[in-house]
């Protein structure tokens, strides 16, 4: 599934960044491919925020179209 | 001396000196090393070709440079640009990490150690560690990183000396092998191994400028350094982490829209109250009539005037209604300077305290459907307090498409402070109703236009994807250090318009043009807009000064209908002089003119339909 289909609260892998300008710079803030994170806001019609530690991360609508995920128990 | 081979540094170098280069993530305090290292003694150097202004001074034998905080050096955007000639500059860096993010700027830490120069590491922000209960092993992150790691609590002083007296010992750090195996193909064709990594890493500049192809190999080796970074994080940092502390609760807040956007609403009701009320008419007040206008203009005059009388061409061009030494220091002084200084400061409040990108986040949804992401309401903001500033802000947004709409959306909807002043007192005198229609007006075609040219124009605008920081308390220190030097580099860029604005403004009052195009523009204000004749002067005097324009509107006698339609054109109408000069530099001539007559077309289009309804 894709990051923008992720529920509120759930615990997400990312499998795949299908987006190759993004990529690189994501991969410096802590979102690349292995990673865990837990979806900590998700802003109706905007932005999913990620959570791993304490750091966040806000990712448009549009971006999370094109990381695919996968859940994480 | 210091030489450094085709990069932009230009910083002097004695014999016998040393460049020791901060870096780090944004936010992470490294300003107060820069303070600690250097002292008064600071020197800030413009980076030729960008709006990024570099400080440096001196410590021992030490030339200290500071850098703009980034993720990672390679060539991104302009401040990694920067960050990343002058770390190539350097001879010994002062890597500053933020000790709570570890798995964030690792990454960073790690390529610095990769390009194989000298380095020490300050473990900053070690209270918030404390605070959120986290414990770092220092001594295992030293030798996992093979450089001396001292762990701080800047703000408070804590470990500053010790770093001080640990700069003799920076080492070169335990390198990626397989990297350091690599990059030895390229070590002949470039100066160093440091551009040689950069060059493997698909750093298109420093290849170019090198002749060299690029590797492609970007992706494997960033993806290989995430690995050794998580790796180090999970050997050297205990977690016990316990429920969200306040800090934690109220960054949430601000998030989501059930409870930020109130606190947002709240926040611009503060800065309007601010700037709105105080900064713009009681501290202007001040500054401008009776500083610029009662003391500084009579006494220009006066010693101007003795050699050249109002009058003559060069007169009027130094010291007349428009003069580049009377209207020109008395806007830019009087006027704009006391508004700039404060919306840099409630900017700097705002960026230090966490709240700009999660503000940025709140509205993404929003300006998505205008074909902006939520960066641009930094802009967009700004444009409230000046058009010019805020235009030249939008260096920050990602794509060509963003900066064109942001653009035009400023130039056309955004009605500047100055301004803003003197529509609030003449829509005071309509009521309510008029009020309402006024606003909704604005912002029908501010949400029209922006959806129009999302659609039209070609390409993608870029997604928004931004590292939201732990909500602090501003330090004064640092908001007033952003203050002063954004303040500085508005007003090196914007004088020389301003003053080009007023020598093209009495030139044309001289040779009688402005005359022409107002009698020119008379039959569209009057048969379209329903308008007397007088209006179409004081849309032209808009154009010099925004608030000349309406304040010209004050003194001609209309309907309430009138006084609204011709209120709504002059808000849509062309921004001021020097904001049209700013989107000619920024966007070019062919952009520039199709936004400059575009929201000509709007303005008057909009009037009309307005006049026609009412």
């Amino acid at each position: 599934m894709t990051l923008d289909k992720v529920k509120k609260g759930s615990k997400v892998k990312i499998l795949n960044i299908n987006n190759k300008d993004i990529k690189s710079q994501a991969i410096r803030i802590g979102l690349y491919e292995g990673a865990v994170f837990m979806c900590s806001e998700k802003l109706p019609g905007g932005p999913v925020i990620l959570q791993s530690k304490l750091q966040e991360i806000a990712i448009g609508r549009g971006l999370a179209t094109s990381i695919v995920i996968e859940g994480v128990k | 001396m210091g030489h450094c081979h085709d990069c932009n540094v230009n910083i002097k170098i004695k014999d016998g000196e040393k460049k020791l280069v901060l870096v780090g993530n944004p936010n992470v305090g490294k300003s107060v090393f820069f303070n600690k290292l250097t002292g008064l003694y600071v020197d800030v150097s413009n980076f030729p070709g960008t709006t990024v202004d570099i400080s440096y001074g001196r410590y021992k034998d030490y030339v200290v440079i500071d850098t703009p905080g980034v993720y990672g050096v390679s060539s991104f955007n302009e401040e990694e640009t920067v960050a990343r000639d002058v770390i190539l500059f350097g001879d010994i860096i002062l890597n500053v990490v933020d000790a709570v993010h570890l798995d964030r700027d690792l990454f960073l830490t790690k390529q610095l150690i990769d390009m194989g120069k000298p380095m020490i590491i300050a473990l900053n922000l070690m209270d918030d560690v404390r605070r959120n209960g986290l414990k770092v092993d220092t001594a295992k992150l030293e030798e996992l990183l093979g450089v001396p790691v001292i762990p701080t609590t800047a703000i408070k002083g804590e470990g500053m000396d010790l770093v001080l007296s640990s700069i003799d010992k920076a080492s070169v750090g335990n390198r990626n092998p397989q990297l350091t195996e690599r990059i030895k193909e390229y070590l002949d064709k470039v100066d160093n191994e440091a551009e040689a990594l950069l060059v493997l890493e698909d750093d298109e500049n420093v290849a170019e400028r090198h002749q060299v192809r690029i590797s492609g190999l970007r992706d494997e080796i960033y993806s290989d350094r995430r690995k050794e970074v998580d790796c180090i994080v999970t050997k050297s940092v205990i977690e016990t982490i316990k429920g969200a502390s306040l800090r934690t609760k109220i960054g949430r807040w601000m998030l989501n829209p059930i409870t930020g956007i109130p606190m947002l609403a709240v926040t611009l009701y503060i800065m309007f109250k601010i700037l709105g009320v105080f900064v713009a008419s009681t501290v202007v007040g001040f500054t401008e009539e009776t500083i610029m206008e009662g003391m500084y203009r009579p006494f220009i005059e006066g010693i101007v005037g003795s050699f050249v009388s109002q009058g003559t061409f060069f007169g009027d061009i130094l010291i007349g209604e428009f003069g580049i030494l009377t209207m020109a220091p008395v806007y830019i002084l009087g006027l704009l300077l006391p508004l700039i200084v404060g919306f840099y400061i409630m900017m700097a409040i705002l960026e230090d305290s966490g709240y700009l990108p999660r503000i940025a986040a709140l509205v993404d949804r929003s300006l998505t459907s205008l074909g902006l992401n939520g960066k641009a309401i930094i802009p967009l903001i700004l444009g409230f307090g000046c058009v010019t500033m805020a235009t030249m802000t939008t260096r920050i947004l990602g794509t060509k498409r963003e900066k064109i709409i942001a653009t035009m959306l400023l130039g056309l909807a955004i009605p500047c402070s100055a301004q803003l002043g003197v529509i609030a007192g003449l829509i005071s005198q309509l009521g309510a109703f008029y009020t309402v229609v006024y606003v909704l007006t604005i912002l029908i075609v501010f949400i029209i236009v922006g959806t129009i040219l999302n659609k039209l124009m070609p390409g993608e605008s870029s997604k928004l994807l931004i590292d939201l920081p732990p909500i602090r308390v501003p330090q004064l220190k640092n908001v007033m250090m952003k203050t002063v030097q954004k303040t500085w580099m508005f007003l090196k860029e914007a004088t020389p318009l301003f003053i080009l604005g007023a020598l093209l403004i009495s030139i044309m009052q001289y040779t009688n043009i402005l005359v022409i195009i107002q009698n020119a523009v008379a039959p569209i204000t009057v048969g379209l807009l329903d308008l007397p004749k007088e209006t179409a002067t004081a849309f032209i005097m808009g154009i010099i000064r925004r608030d000349f324009g309406a304040a010209g509107l004050s003194s001609i006698t209309m309907t309430q209908v009138q006084t609204m339609v011709s209120l709504i054109v002059m808000t849509l109408f062309v921004p001021c002089i020097a904001a049209i000069m700013v989107i000619f530099k920024e966007r070019g001539y062919k952009d520039a003119l199709i936004i400059w007559l575009g929201s000509f077309v709007v303005a008057f289009l909009t009037g009309g339909i307005v006049a026609f309804i009412f």
